[in-house]
């Protein structure tokens, strides 16, 4: 027997939770009932349980929107272009990137809705839709995004379903679920045609629908004539943003699911490394676009420009700004520049802050053009001026986080999060395996 | 100005006049006018109605000169609006004082209950050494309507007579529209409008905005199309006690304010340097603007008026 092998499929089939697991579980569970509760009260009572008014009229709904839609867009940089580039040391971390992709782009789907003060009427997107609104084109290549990125998900997938259903107990239930779902692989020059040539083609097909998600996201801000949206540098200016959110995410993931499964043969400091390095790459292109971003119209300083950019560099925001900015782009930079700042734990951290900052960046990026309107604010209440989420908004808010968690931990349950059967093929072990089998 | 005090005796109904000269000129749109302006088959449609020509002189004609062509039935829907007609508003600067009646008649006749009325009137400056002044601002129903381009489901829309309206029955609440518009002047039911009995059970139509509100739907200034058809001016012009609206058709080339005096359109827009709000935009408003120069009333009378947080005058909580 190919011991090697049988190593392999014991380290990377899917576990039962330890009671860590269970708790992190309900841990989430928690959250996502507190955000049940909210968003009941809120269908009861309408959007007036949240801090939006008729001038803060988008807020942390939106900006979450934007986040999720940010980070699903990594399943197509590890996975698509690192595949189509001939990179195979990112084989291990593809089905990660993969998870976080689809859990991100559900989550999109379902943040926008939140945001709806009629969900009951979801449905007028598909009866009365208009091509010409960007919300429309949104619908559009996000719910294609979703099928590819679960295609994409699940082709390879299909090898390992049959792996583990070998391997693991023929009689209970999951197996006979990871049976059907393999829909009968049994990696005959056939199928392995077919199973490498859609990969491929959903490799190439991904790229533009994963730009195209997030350059009509920015559109939606772009379209419209505001201080601070009004820019020809947003589509590109999203992307480079969206890449920078997603692969914080694929580290932080990496790194505690190493720690929980012992993986340190799989996920190897060296990817941790490389990693790194492609962080700190998209780190500075998107810190470019920053500059382009906010430079330029300062230094024109039209009256409603300089207005918005006032109170985000010196003004009401500049805190929060200055934190996004320096704490999670360019200190992230700085860390990830030294061989020392990508070993797995600084990694991890510096992830956790590009993260976090890539949060409060969408934010920074919705809310405060919407207090700069072209005419004044008057006659309308005070607290109208400024824009502060109230707790039900922050536990919905929160809920969607909680659930996108939730997915991937439950994927991460049920599948193996490294590939088996593509990684066993780059190191050579199938080949031996396929001998031994015939002995 | 002689004009203009030859036509002060008349009343409110030269307006409703004013529609049927156009139509006896084309001889094409007469029924639907008198659809739309209903008066005109009161008894009084025996008279003499006085008519402009394309030059703008004033002459009195029969009403049964009148020709009707079409059947009256075939014009009018709520999403289609009135044919051959573009309404428009011009709002002169020089007269307004910061009185609010505007704001408060339209409060009250479209039953808005929220935070935020429909028609505003902003303290303007525009720099520093230039005179502030009183700007009412209305919904612009722009030519180039930047929220009807971008809502995903048609629920506002733009009609052939220039009025842009919401279908409350459709919005999905998405806010968008008010992203887009750069005039600030939609506003969102964020909770239930609470707007007693009468008004909730009231028929439900797009060109009566208000009637009732919905939450989670979008509500702004509908030009009033149901004073319109009923041969009348918009509240706000109406309530106006210095005459700072005025209101028409475009096509008639004539706007009449709230004390029944009419203006030749494009002559009081030539003669008063009439411009439009954020004409760079490209939005192509419908509502013009006369600049406040040779004021008439003092911008610091409207100072006692001006309640910055404030501008709907709430009922008592049910």
């Amino acid at each position: 027997m190919n011991t090697a092998y049988e190593k392999m499929i014991h380290d990377l089939a899917p576990k039962k939770f330890s009671w860590k697991g269970n708790a992190w579980v309900a841990f989430l569970v928690l959250i996502i009932l507190a955000g049940i509760y909210s968003y009941v009260q809120q269908l009861k009572h309408g959007l007036v349980i949240t801090g939006m008014r008729d001038y803060a009229l988008w807020g942390i709904y939106i900006s979450n929107f934007v986040f999720f839609v940010a980070v699903s867009l990594v399943g197509s940089l590890i996975t698509a272009i690192l595949r189509l580039s001939d990179v195979h040391w990112s084989t291990p971390l593809t089905r990660i990137a993969e998870i976080i992709a689809v859990a991100a782009i559900i989550m999109a789907g379902i943040a926008i809705i939140i945001d709806m003060g009629r969900p009951d009427r979801v449905l007028n997107l598909f009866i009365h839709g208009r091509l010409q609104s960007p919300i429309i084109w949104d619908v559009i290549v996000i719910s294609t995004y979703l099928v590819l990125s679960i295609l994409f998900l699940y082709f390879p997938l299909l090898p390992d379903f049959t792996i583990i259903s070998k391997y693991s107990d023929t009689n209970s239930k999951l197996t006979k679920w990871y049976r059907a779902l393999s829909l009968n692989w049994s990696g005959n020059e056939k199928q392995t045609k077919i199973y490498s040539r859609s990969i491929k083609v959903i490799s190439v097909l991904i790229i533009p629908v994963a730009f195209a998600i997030h350059t009509v996201t920015a559109w939606l801000f772009e379209t419209t004539y505001r201080p601070g949206w009004d820019s020809t540098n947003f589509g590109p200016y999203f992307v480079a943003g969206a890449f920078v959110a997603g692969s914080g995410a694929v580290v932080m993931v990496m790194y505690v699911l190493r720690k929980v499964y012992q993986l340190e043969d799989y996920i190897t400091d060296s990817h941790f490394d490389k990693m790194g390095k492609i962080l700190v790459m998209l780190c500075m292109v998107y810190l470019y676009f920053n500059i382009n971003e906010y430079l330029m119209p300062i230094y024109k300083s039209t009256e409603e420009e300089e207005v918005h950019l006032r109170s985000l560099f010196t003004g009401e925001y500049a805190w929060l700004f200055w934190t996004a900015i320096l704490g999670g782009l360019v200190a992230p930079v700085g860390v990830l520049l030294f061989p020392k700042g990508r070993k797995p734990l600084p990694l991890f951290l510096v992830s956790l802050a590009v993260v976090m900052g890539a949060w409060w960046k969408r934010y920074l990026i919705v809310i405060p053009t919407l207090s700069h309107p072209f005419l004044p604010i008057e006659g309308v209440p005070e607290a109208w001026r400024h824009y502060s989420p109230t707790w039900m908004e922050w536990a919905i808010t929160a809920a969607t986080l909680a659930t996108a968690l939730l997915i991937i931990t439950l994927l991460v349950r049920f599948l193996p999060i490294v590939p088996i059967y593509e990684t066993a093929e780059e190191r050579g072990l199938l080949e031996n395996q396929s001998e031994n089998e015939s002995l | 100005m002689e004009a203009e005090k030859d036509n002060q005796q008349k009343s409110r109904r030269s307006f409703v006049e004013q529609g049927l000269k156009f139509g006896l000129l084309t001889a094409a749109s007469g029924s639907l006018l008198a659809k739309v302006f209903g008066k005109s088959e009161s008894p009084d449609a025996e008279a003499t109605i006085e008519v402009m020509s394309t030059d703008g002189t004033l002459m009195q004609v029969p009403a049964s000169a009148v020709e009707h062509t079409h059947e009256k039935k075939s014009g009018y829907n709520p999403r289609e609006g009135f044919s051959n007609r573009k309404f428009v508003m011009v709002v002169d600067l020089a007269k307004c004082r910061n009185a609010r009646k505007c704001q408060s008649s339209c409060n009250k006749n479209h039953y808005i209950t929220g935070e935020n009325a429909w028609i505003k009137i902003y303290k303007m400056q525009d720099s520093e050494k230039s005179a502030p002044y009183w700007q009412p601002t209305l919904c612009q129903h722009c030519d180039e309507p930047a929220c009807v381009k971008v809502c995903p489901v048609d629920a506002t829309f733009k009609r052939r007579d220039g009025i842009v309206l919401i279908d409350n029955e459709r919005c999905i609440g998405c806010r968008f529209c008010m992203a887009a518009c750069p005039y600030s002047v939609r506003v969102f039911n964020w909770s239930d409008p609470w707007q007693g009995d009468s008004v909730e059970q009231a028929e439900y139509t797009p060109d009566y905005a208000g009637i009732p509100s919905q939450k989670g739907t979008v509500d702004k200034c509908d030009f009033c199309p149901h004073m319109i058809d009923k041969g009348e001016l918009p509240h706000c012009v109406s309530a106006c006690p210095n005459d700072v609206f005025s209101f028409g058709d475009m096509y008639e080339d004539t706007v009449t304010n709230g004390s029944g005096q009419s203006f030749k359109l494009s002559k009081l827009l030539k003669d008063r340097a009439g411009y439009r709000l954020m004409e760079s935009l490209g939005t192509e408003p419908s509502v013009y603007y006369l600049p406040p120069s040779d004021r008439i009333v003092d911008f610091e009378e409207g100072l006692e008026n001006y309640t910055e947080f404030k501008s709907v005058d709430k009922p008592q909580e049910p």
